[in-house]
């Protein structure tokens, strides 16, 4: 029988094979190809191998950057957070103790660990990936294993260059059909969410298929596979493709010469034979897919734009219907209202969803020309500090500026407040990134999880707002491009 | 690691679905550097509220916490594990876990222990009733005993021997460092270095 894209990258990583069978099966030992790590989740792991006396197994499968608490203001100054300053320098003590790379703030290649390591080149396909946060599943959009770990695996990593996993189950999302404009990648990943739930995906690793999926961009792939722990999964996977190769081709760590074409031929390989069965299949229709938004305060509460807020009573499931109560009352939401009614106070384009140079790109097409609605502050955070050099040589950051939004320096930023930049309690915000949690963004804060065109729209109308409910301007013609 | 084996103590009632990780530990409190001393930041935000369960006495001295599905999800932070360990929760009964919640759980000796949500629902008008009563976590029967109601609970059979004897992944690991060192030696030189470092001139 055949095998599943996720299942042949595993086997090329077994070390060794756990003993055992079905569920009494020890775990195997995987090869780990490359770790990415951040100063929230490391401090811990460090101090673990101080303590035991052991060395960092391989330094040169591991990267280093600094994201989660870095300011996006003002960062030639010394970090105004003194516990956030505290942590940084811990990194950077580590990383020189122990000899890991690490780009810094200021540094060119700085910025949201899920955006570095692609533009580097260091994530390709068929690889295994693995980084102390949950979203390294954005890794997979190649068609490597990607998962996040924790601190204790985060240790073991550094010690063994491997993890003990147990094997997972197998689930396609089938996505056939062609996006409307103005609908993109997000609403797929929200839309699968809300379909599958937030515990939907447990236990498996996704694998995104059909026609939908093969149209679009690696950064929009990389959107889809970022949310697959949204859903539950550890991973969720793209077989890689002409597209895969063409963003690699060039990155400074990429393949070169007789490397690229073994390594392309490898690449090829990579998909899911036909005669291969998923444990679980999940189809979505592309065609007829709207823009997609979260009313709750877990990214499985969502709904299509145009429709309106549910009631606890359309639940059937006495949790879910608990779940709806209580996410309404800190929302400050009613039953019945459309979602297009709600007023936002905050745009936040960014994190590691969606601050790429596209998701800039179709954001800035969308407000070029058009004014600001003057009650909505508006927050544009790159990915990385290069997606914000190439925004400015494309003088994107300017469209921002002109428009009245804040072009801020790279980082995680507000997708969970560990820097300045936080929401008030009660304040209301349309956010490109990926989780709605209670007081994620700052305490009582709440959160409308939208892609990043519905953001545009919104900052422009003031309410939770799609392109297609935009007057034309001029130059405000929506390129249709699938982000 | 702590070896465990059972655990008796004071049942906490969480009534809730999908408490995810942010909900455990908001991030603010990620910022620390060590891995202990988190026991103030477990459930901050709601702590506030006095009427949360664990600002009631006795579920204050609780150490088995009952919650409803979904459990930990959302983020990697193993600090949500270090949190409820440091308040002195030893082990979390719900009908589903995240993936990594439990992973983090199984590695740091918290029981992240598996019933089916009857069961749940049981122990919950239990502990409601009966404020205070315990709760027996038998890892080695694999069962949860509250008042009247005995449950099974599903756990992995490798995370449970891990727990049980009180075992250090690392060391295990290193025990097969030949075979790790002879996967070493096959792998394709395409694959990617981080070392020595590459950059794009712009």
């Amino acid at each position: 029988m055949g095998k599943t894209l996720a299942e042949k990258v595993w086997d090329a990583h077994v070390v060794r094979k756990g003993e055992g069978e079905g569920a009494n099966a020890q775990p195997d030992l995987l090869f780990i190809d490359l770790h990415l790590v951040h100063e929230v989740t490391s401090p811990q792991a460090f101090e673990g191998l101080r303590l035991a006396g052991r060395p960092l197994r391989r330094v040169d499968l591991t990267i280093a950057t600094e994201d989660h608490n870095t300011p996006t203001l003002d960062i030639d100054k010394p970090i105004a957070d003194l516990t956030s300053r505290t942590q940084i320098e811990a990194l950077r003590a580590n990383c020189k103790e122990f000899g890991v790379r690490l780009h810094s703030l200021g540094d060119k290649e700085q910025g949201i660990v899920h955006v570095v390591g692609p533009q580097l080149g260091l994530t390709q396909p068929g690889m295994t990936v693995v980084c102390g946060d949950s979203h390294t599943s954005t890794h997979g959009a190649f068609g490597a294993l990607a998962m996040g770990i924790g601190t204790s695996e985060v240790e073991h990593v550094m010690a063994t260059q491997t993890l003990s996993l147990k094997p997972f189950k197998t689930m396609a999302i089938n996505v056939e059909g062609t996006l409307r404009p103005g609908v993109t990648a997000k609403d797929i990943i929200l839309a699968v969410i809300a379909k599958i739930g937030t515990g939907g995906g447990q236990g498996y690793v996704l694998e995104y298929r059909g026609s939908a999926i093969r149209a679009l961009s690696m950064d929009a792939r990389m959107t889809i596979c970022n949310m697959s722990i949204e859903a539950g999964a550890r991973a969720g996977m793209v077989a890689p493709d002409q597209t895969t190769y063409d963003y690699m081709r060039g990155r400074p760590h990429a393949p070169e010469g007789a490397d690229w074409d073994a390594a392309v031929e490898y690449w090829n390989t990579l998909n899911t034979d036909v005669d291969a069965t998923f444990d679980v299949e999940v189809d979505l229709d592309a065609d007829t897919l709207e823009p997609f938004v979260t009313w709750g305060t877990n990214p499985g509460q969502g709904v299509s734009l145009s429709a309106k807020v549910p009631s606890p009573e359309d639940f059937g499931d006495e949790n879910a219907k608990a779940a709806a109560e209580r996410a309404l009352q800190y929302m400050g939401l009613e039953a019945g209202t459309p979602m297009k009614d709600i007023r936002v106070d905050t745009v936040f384009l960014g994190s590691c969803t969606n601050s790429r140079i596209e998701d800039l790109r179709v954001a800035a097409d969308i407000i070029r020309g058009r004014e600001k609605d003057p009650n909505i502050r508006m927050l544009v955070v790159p990915g990385s500090a290069r997606v914000r050099l190439e925004a400015e040589a494309e003088g994107l950051d300017k469209v921002f500026k002109d428009f009245g939004a804040e072009w801020r320096f790279a980082g995680c930023s507000m997708c969970l407040g560990m820097n300045p930049d936080q929401l008030e309690p009660g304040e209301r915000c349309a956010s490109t990134s990926n989780r709605n949690f209670e007081g994620r963004q700052g305490k009582g804060g709440r959160t409308h999880l939208v892609s990043p065109v519905v953001a545009a729209a919104t900052a422009v109308r003031g309410t939770l707002s799609s392109p297609s409910d935009l007057e034309s301007a001029a130059a405000g013609t929506l390129t249709g491009t699938a982000v | 690691m702590e070896a465990f084996t059972t655990h008796t103590g004071i049942g906490v009632p969480l009534r809730q679905s999908n408490v995810d990780t942010d909900q455990i530990i908001p991030a603010v409190y990620l910022k620390r550097i060590t891995r202990t001393g988190f026991e103030d930041a477990l459930f901050a935000a709601w702590r506030k509220d006095e009427s949360f369960i664990l600002n009631q006495a006795p579920f204050n001295a609780g150490s088995v916490l009952v919650a409803g599905p979904d459990f930990g999800t959302g983020s990697s932070r193993e600090h949500a594990v270090w949190a409820l360990k440091d308040y002195g929760f030893k082990a979390v009964l719900s009908s589903r876990f995240a993936d990594i919640f439990r992973g983090n759980s199984g590695k740091q000796g918290l029981l992240a222990a598996q019933v089916a949500q009857d069961d749940i629902e049981l122990i919950w008008k239990v502990l409601e009733n009966h404020p205070g009563t315990e709760i027996k976590v038998d890892l080695v029967s694999k069962t949860v005993e509250c008042g009247n109601v005995v449950a099974p609970f599903e756990i992995d059979d490798y995370t449970r021997w891990r727990l049980l004897e009180g075992l250090d992944d690392i060391g295990l690991t290193l025990q097969h460092e030949e075979d790790i060192t002879a996967y070493e030696a096959t792998r394709p030189s395409f694959k990617p270095k981080t070392l020595p470092a590459k950059v794009d001139a712009l």
